[in-house]
Parts: C-alpha cells; structure tokens; sequence
C-alpha cells in the first residue's frame, strides 16, 4: 500500500492533481524511522545470524541505500550516516563501463546505476564521476538485454541528473513509453502489457522529465489512480488487487502531501527537491534546455486543482 | 535432481572434483560497509563461483554450480549470465534447461531474472518452444491469475513466436474462473487487437462490445469491463458517446439502483463527450438522490456529480473537480 501510495500521489502530482488522504493524519514520529533505517542495517553484522533475506538481497544493496538514504534526507537526518564509508563503498561498485552494480564483486546494472547516482547526488558528490565516459544510451537494463520501461525512467532519470540527455535519440525514447499506453491511460511494462501503478510511475515520471507529458491522458489516468484507493484507505497497483505496504516509501507519499517535518520530493527524479535544483536550475536558468527544466518549481511540491 | 542434491550436502572444498581449483573470496573493501552475515554454504559456494567466474571456465562443473549458486540466491543476475555463457559454450540441450527453469520458478515465481533466462531460452529454441512457453505461463497463472511477469513472457511469446489460435478462448476461461481479473482483461485486449487471426479491433468490435455488456450486468461493480468498454473504442470517443448500447447499458444498470459507480460515472462521460440524454436518464439519476434532495434545476452532469459525492465518498474531491469541469452545456 505504501509504496503504491508513494506511485499514485508522485503520479497525481506530476499530473497537476491536489491529493488528499482521507481519515485522521497522525503525527509522523521522525525519530522512531530514522532509527529503524539504521538499525536494519546493523542488525544483520551485530547479531551474525542466518537471515535469508540479507542473502537474497545482496546484490540489491545500492537500491537499498538509495531508498534508506532519501528517506533519511526527507527527514533532515542524513548527516546520521557516515558519508565517506557510503561513497567510498559505492564508489567501489563502479565498473569499467561506468555502470555500477547491486553490490561489490556484482556487474553494472542500471537500476543500480540510477541508485548509486541518486545517492551521490543526496551527497552533492556528482563530481566523483567520470560523466564522459561511454554511455551508450540503450535502454535495456544491462549489456545482457532485458527491456522494461522501468530502464526507460532509469536511465532517462540518471541521463537527467548527470546532465546528459542530450546523448540519447530523446524523441524514440518518447515513442517506446507512448506505445505502452493502454486503454485505460495508464501504461504497462512493454507495448500491451497492463496499465500497473509502478510502471506508470516510471513512464509518466520519464515523460515529465523529457517535457512530454502532454502525450499523457491526464483526465483518464487520473482517475485511473484515483480508483487505486479501496474502502481501507491504501491503494493497490492494479485493479482488484490489494492494497500494498512497503515502510520506506510512506515517505515519498507524505512528502508529496507536504507532511510537516518531510522536505519536499521532486516525483519525477524521486530525489528532494532542493537536490535537483542543485543540479538542474543553474541549467535552466542558463537557458541551456527547456528539457533541463525542473520538474518542481520551488512551490510546486504540493500542486493545486486544475 | 536428487544426485545434485546430495552433491550439495557436501561443502564445494570437500569436493574432490574441486580440488585444482583456488576459491576467490569477496572483496568487499577495506572498511566494509554494513557486511552481511553470509551462511558458510553461501560463502563458499560464491567463492567457488567467483574462481569460475573470474577464469572464466566454462565447464560442467561451472554449470552445477551456478545451479547451486541458484538456488542459494536465485536473484544474483551475474550467475544467470554466466550460466547462460556455460551453456552456449557446452552446447547444452536447452529444453533440459526449460525444465531447470520451471523448478526454479515454483519457488519464485516473480524474480525477474528467471523470466529473462526463461525469454533467453526461447529466443534460442524458436517457434519449438511455443507450446512449451504457453503451458508454462498457463502453469504459473493457474498458481497466480495476475503474475505480471507471466503475463509479459506469454504476450512476447505470442508476439515474437506466435500461438494466437487458443487465445481467446483462454482468455474467457480465466474470466469465467474470475471476471474481476483485470490481467485477464487487458490479455483479451492485446489479442482482440493484435491476432492475425482474429481481424482486428475494426472486426471485433461488435462482438466484443456484447460480451463485455454481458458481464457488466451480471457485476455492474466490477471495473476493469467498463474500461473495457471504452477500450474498444480506441480513441473515438464520439461514436462511443453515440453507440445507443452503451448509454442502454447505464441506463439498465442505473434502473437496478445498486452498484451504480461505474454507470454513473459513464453516463458523465458520455454526456461529457457529446451525449444528449432523454428523460428516462434523469428521472433514473433522480432516484438515487439522497431522500431529503429536494428537486433541482441542475443539469444531469451536475446531479451525477453529487450523487456520485454521496455514494462515493472515497473520490468526494475527484467529483467535486468534476463538476467544476463539466462542458458548458449539459441537459
């Protein structure tokens, strides 16, 4: 539920649409999260115990910093964890090609790239990397071949904070996430596949971040996701599914609901607001490409009704 | 299976087969950062893997090992690719590997490297693997109707190798197992649309729009055939809004004064797209305002949007919007 929370309201507010949450709004206990994150973390050294899930997401490490790091961002606490320890390690993931994998010893991913850029960006360390280096702009999600509009956000979004979509044939990449639209206006993972609230997630939020959003139906899939919330309260990714409960991405949601305490979330590059500023607004202040337009104005966190 | 099992009781070093070779250990830097607590079996065997891996030897015994290495962590997608480099190197018979994979699936039927060995493999095999694709996928359904993965390998398998012929009617055998399964719903689509057996959406429109309003009556409440509905349209809203068996079709539904959303909801759209409605539609929304609604001037649109505010409180702000948004000019 959360994290489709987290997809809808990102949707909705890319879209223009005021979200609202039904029911009591209860105080956000920052610290409790903020110890929880770190605690996760340490809890598999310190007791040495066999735990399957730390084994079969090892090589998954990079998205988990990526999702433990923002939150604690959105907190205001991310001076907790130790910066030079987090980007040394994740500097040591990087590979010859310039993509970085899940974890050390693992191969380049996309996804992992993504990830691993994000959290430099959280660090303002973009600087670290070699942006020049090759790029070959595919959208698959290695050199191996697996196609997913998800790699279409991935890499459009990665392109996006390195500055360097003009590498990319923008306008193809446009028309392979157009081709996933469906009947309903929501959009699947491959042409035809089902409109699912995380790949809409990832189109809608490529589509803001290549300008082209007016390729989206925004009255229909608008109410596409306003049908995601059930009689509980949470919302699911598809139709008669249930709702969903993943902890990290309350976040995400309640920042875009502008919860006291939660810094603003740009939805489109998933990182706060201040940090693609950062890395965008002097571009498009230079005028350099309306492309390179931040997706959230300085007051848009929070977007009104049409 | 089972010798393979036994041979894993036995930890890689105690293998004498294994012997000649160095096991290379995980080098996760010199201050690692949170390092995870890997089981002895896991430790060693990743060992092994990574000496392999590093020398690149592209043998049985590499490939037994990936295949513990597997099930040990079936997510790891650098050990599906280097199986996958194994196996071209040894020329393996791939419709073993087929079989590798639907165990491996039991299990995890949602990991997307399994998927992509899977779709891997039947690039290799061809049109040869058709049936085997379908009745797989068919498998991992009847576990879960709505696995996402299943549903994105059949429509490649369909698109890239064919088999449209039993579509459809599996199609209906799903929705009449579960009408609500909106997996099911979006596949009737893709092969209403895209079969080259069938004739296109153009063919099947007429046929289709009955079977839809078929299970519309039969659980007005349920979304996904309404979407449907509209679906078969593509973008022609006009002659959707003009197509007498759809506004027929609110109109029954609105008369049973139960489940109404969607039909509620569609008439405002119709209306919205063009749609003159006769009286029959406004005395059917009249009745399903609250009691205490005294009679209004307000035009259809207006009334559907507060009926809607009432009876769907969920969206109260969406139907606010709406009927602030409505076309200048309603009846």
């Amino acid at each position: 539920m959360v994290l489709y929370l987290s997809y809808s309201f990102s949707h909705l507010a890319l879209l223009g649409y005021k979200t609202r949450v039904i029911g009591k709004m209860m105080e956000l206990v920052s610290e409790k999260h903020v110890k929880y994150i770190l605690s996760v973390e340490k809890y598999f050294c310190l007791r040495r115990r066999i735990v399957f899930e730390s084994l079969v997401m090892e090589h998954l490490r990079m998205n988990g910093a990526y999702w433990g790091l923002t939150t604690l961002d959105l907190l205001g606490k991310l001076q907790v964890v130790n910066q030079d320890e987090v980007i040394s390690w994740i500097m040591e993931c990087q590979h010859e090609s310039g993509g970085f994998g899940g974890n050390v010893g693992h191969d380049p991913h996309v996804l992992y790239t993504l990830s691993a850029v994000q959290v430099l960006a959280l660090f303002d360390k973009l600087d670290l990397l070699d942006i020049d280096k090759n790029e070959d702009g595919s959208f698959s999600g290695d050199i191996w071949g697996e196609v997913d509009t998800r790699f279409s956000c991935i890499a459009i979004c990665c392109l996006s904070l390195l500055r360097r979509l003009d590498k990319i044939d923008v306008e193809n990449a446009v028309n392979y996430i157009v081709s996933c639209k469906n009947l309903d206006g929501g959009f699947g993972c491959t042409p035809g596949g089902e409109s699912h609230a995380g790949q809409i997630f990832c189109c809608v939020g490529a589509l803001a971040i290549m300008g082209s959003l007016h390729h989206v139906d925004k009255d229909l899939l608008g109410w596409w996701l306003c049908e995601r919330q059930v009689k509980s309260g949470g919302l699911n990714g598809r139709p008669e599914k249930l709702p969903d409960v993943r902890y990290l991405s309350a976040t995400h949601g309640l920042s875009l609901l502008q919860y006291p305490g939660v810094k603003a979330i740009d939805p489109a590059h998933a990182l706060p607001v201040d940090v693609v500023n950062r890395i965008l607004i002097g571009l498009y202040q230079k005028g350099i490409s309306p492309r390179y337009r931040p997706t959230c104005e300085a007051d848009l966190s929070f977007p009104n009704l049409r | 299976m089972d010798s393979n099992e036994e041979e894993q009781k036995i930890p890689v070093s105690q293998r004498p087969e294994w012997a000649d070779v160095k096991p290379v250990p995980q080098d996760d830097g010199p201050r690692p950062v949170v390092p995870i607590a890997y089981t002895e079996e896991f430790r060693e065997t990743m060992d092994y893997f990574r000496a392999v891996y590093v020398s690149d030897e592209r043998s049985p015994r590499s490939l037994q090992l990936t295949s513990e290495a597997i099930h040990l962590n079936p997510g790891n997608y650098t050990v599906w690719h280097f199986r996958r480099a194994v196996l071209e190197a040894l020329n393996a018979d791939l419709h073993e590997e087929l079989d590798f994979v639907e165990n491996v699936a039991k299990e995890n039927s949602k990991n997307y490297q399994i998927w992509h060995h899977r779709r891997w493999l039947a690039e290799k095999l061809g049109t040869g693997a058709i049936v085997k694709e379908l009745e797989f996928t068919k498998n991992i359904l009847s576990l879960d109707a709505k696995n996402y993965h299943a549903w994105s390998h059949r429509q490649w398998v369909l698109k890239a190798l064919g088999g449209w012929e039993d579509e459809l009617e599996y199609c209906h055998q799903l929705l009449t197992d579960d009408v609500f399964n909106n997996s099911a719903w979006n596949q009737r689509y893709f092969v209403v649309t895209g079969s080259p057996l069938l004739g296109g959406l153009d063919a099947m429109r007429d046929s289709e729009v009955d079977y839809t309003i078929e299970a519309i009556i039969a659980h007005p409440e349920n979304e996904s055939p309404w979407r449907y509905l509209r679906g078969l349209y593509k973008q022609d809203m006009k002659t959707w809004a003009n197509d007498p068996r759809i506004s027929s079709l609110c109109l029954k539904v609105l008369s049973t004064k139960t489940r109404c959303i969607f039909a509620l909801s569609t008439l405002l759209d119709l209306i919205c797209s063009g749609f003159q409605p006769g009286p029959e539609f406004k005395a059917a929304v009249d009745d399903l305002q609250a009691s205490d609604t005294g009679p209004s001037d307000s035009g259809l649109g207006e009334t559907i949007c507060s009926v809607l505010e009432r009876i769907d409180p969920l969206r109260v702000n969406y139907w606010t919007w709406r009927k602030s948004h409505l076309p200048s000019v309603t009846v």
